[in-house]
């Protein structure tokens, strides 16, 4: 299993490296994201940006801005470009399958991601260090590593989920902005709800901690990122793609 | 072990309200390459899905290298290659990428897939344009790297879906000599679907012959061609009245005849009767300057096959 799985990702990574015209993707695009995302913004806020537990939710946004380039074009796209049945046709285990297309896309969002914190982190130092070693602190680094995953996780998961059925890569991008959407409706909700329904909640999000809150936040991705996976795993069938 | 790569036994698969495949029964013997030929829609391609264990049947069963593919298809997937409708190749991968991925896939050790990609690109005349991405090769560039990867893992058995649809006549014809060179290299059963009637007859070492879902005919090509479609004789000549046409007519084994301008056509049911055929010409007054008997073609057998068997009342014929 590991074997195929590690062989659908070095496939998937060639083929993103590889692309080119766009922006997401492709050996330039990922240098002007670093360059970005890595240095110009973390420059631009200052040693401010090593020491705010805020930059945690700045980092969680970045493996979502990444893997929504790519993963759309997992199924979708071999679909389109009619490679989708031959690969179907080959040893390879359904399961290794489904893994591949979500790992290359967390490999890809996840560790571009690291690879821009830690950039960031250089940047900062380069620039303000003035000797001294400016780096986030511990419990925020575990925030960022931890978030970054199962953000990359979750948005890879959901990404390849409806890329499964979807006919084309443009009908799989836009069914994920769609089901990305949906699942923020309790947090667009919260303005339509009572005055005093909101009073009371912002009392009780105003008594916790940051730790309790990421912790929840945390806990919240991981379950959604398991039912997703679930999901997936439960629709991927040969006969159903190959009639797809 | 068993002489028979594929076995199907009253095979089916239907689609909604559609019958794309009735009732197959089929074996197809080890080492040959076998000729799966029929009209658009015939039910090919799904014959071949249901070979690989990429559809389940809604009837009957299949076997393929001893394996039930509806309850082993991975195994079966396994032992096999496939170059299905679409040639399947990542186009913005490179030659030797597509090549290493399906290599790696197959789990092929990686001297081995260094080797055995060297070789077949060589052997395909493929090897000094590896690094280009396989989208900027030509149709028929495309069509022998995606052969090559079929054949990558040295499978006992290969699916090949129209491997020279749309191809160039010389480049089908170059890839047809390949097929067969590797067939008898390595073995290979080669099951082969196409359209083109001339490739199958070149090709193949026994053909079936399926149309709207139904086996037809199945047999090898010279077989074939001797069965349904059944032997002429061209006379050329003067004098073939209303009279000599009726006299001919009534000779023993005379399916119908076809006269016209100086040409006469005899239909024999079975086997020609040359001699008593000129006979009762002579003797009814014709002159005769030439007397042909044509030979039966494949594609005459094909087309009768597929063109009069009534559909509702088809059986096969095996030869």
């Amino acid at each position: 299993m590991f074997h195929d799985l590690r062989t659908v990702i070095w496939k998937e990574i060639k083929e993103i490296l590889g692309q080119r015209g766009r922006f997401k993707g492709g050996r330039m695009g990922i240098l002007i994201f670093l360059v970005v995302f890595g240095v110009v913004l973390p420059l631009q806020n200052g040693p401010e940006w090593v020491r705010s537990p805020l930059v945690m939710i700045y980092w969680a946004w970045v493996p979502f801005l990444l893997a929504s380039g790519v993963v759309a074009d997992s199924f979708a796209g071999e679909r389109e470009r009619h490679t989708l049945e031959t690969l179907l046709a080959s040893r390879l285990p359904d399961r290794a399958i489904l893994a591949g297309k979500i790992g290359a896309a967390i490999v890809y969002a996840w560790g571009l991601t690291l690879a821009c914190v830690m950039a960031g982190a250089v940047a900062i130092n380069i620039v303000h260090g003035k000797g001294r070693l400016l780096f986030y602190a511990a419990p925020v680094a575990a925030g960022i590593f931890g978030l970054t995953f199962l953000v990359a996780l979750l948005a890879s998961g959901l990404g390849v989920l409806v890329s499964l059925r979807a006919a084309t890569v443009r009908q799989a991008q836009q069914a994920f902005s769609v089901a990305f959407l949906l699942m923020f409706i309790p947090l667009l909700a919260l303005p339509m709800l009572p005055g005093a329904v909101k009073a009371k909640l912002l009392a009780a999000v105003s008594g916790l901690n940051a730790v309790t809150v990421t912790l929840a936040v945390v806990l919240l991705l991981a379950i959604a990122a398991a039912v997703i996976l679930i999901i997936a795993d439960a629709r991927f069938r040969r006969n159903r793609l190959i009639l797809d | 072990m068993s002489d028979i790569v594929i076995r199907a036994t009253k095979l089916g698969r239907d689609f909604k309200t559609v019958t794309a495949l009735e009732a197959l029964d089929l074996e197809v013997p080890a080492g040959i390459v076998f000729g799966f030929l029929g009209p658009n829609g015939a039910g090919k391609t799904t014959t071949i899905r249901l070979l690989l264990g990429l559809l389940e049947p809604t009837r009957g069963r299949a076997e393929v290298l001893g394996r039930d593919v509806a309850s082993h298809g991975p195994e079966v997937r396994a032992l096999s290659g496939a170059l299905l409708e679409q040639s399947g190749l990542y186009e913005r991968l490179s030659a030797a990428d597509n090549l290493e991925y399906y290599g790696r896939i197959w789990r092929l050790a990686a001297s081995e897939r260094r080797a055995r990609i060297r070789e077949l690109l060589s052997h395909f005349g493929l090897w000094d344009r590896r690094a280009e991405p396989a989208g900027l090769w030509s149709r028929g560039m495309k069509q022998k790297l995606a052969v090559a990867r079929a054949l990558l893992h040295r499978p006992r058995l290969v699916f090949l879906d129209e491997p020279t649809a749309g191809l160039d006549p010389v480049a089908a014809a170059s890839l047809r000599d390949d097929l067969a060179a590797l067939a008898a290299r390595e073995g290979t059963t080669i099951f082969l679907t196409t359209h083109n009637l001339d490739e199958a007859e070149r090709l193949c070492h026994r053909v079936a012959i399926i149309r709207a879902g139904r086996l037809l005919a199945e047999g090898p090509v010279e077989e074939l061609k001797r069965g349904p479609a059944a032997p002429a004789t061209d006379v050329r000549g003067r004098g073939f009245g209303p009279a000599l046409v009726e006299r001919v007519g009534a000779l023993p084994g005379v399916a119908g005849i076809d006269a016209a301008d100086g040409l006469l056509t005899v239909h024999w049911k079975e086997a020609a009767d040359t001699s008593a055929l000129l006979r009762a010409l002579v003797d009814g007054g014709a002159e005769v300057d030439e007397l042909v008997a044509r030979k039966a073609t494949f594609e005459d057998a094909f087309l009768r096959l597929v063109k009069d068997e009534p559909q509702e009342n088809a059986s096969c014929s095996t030869i």
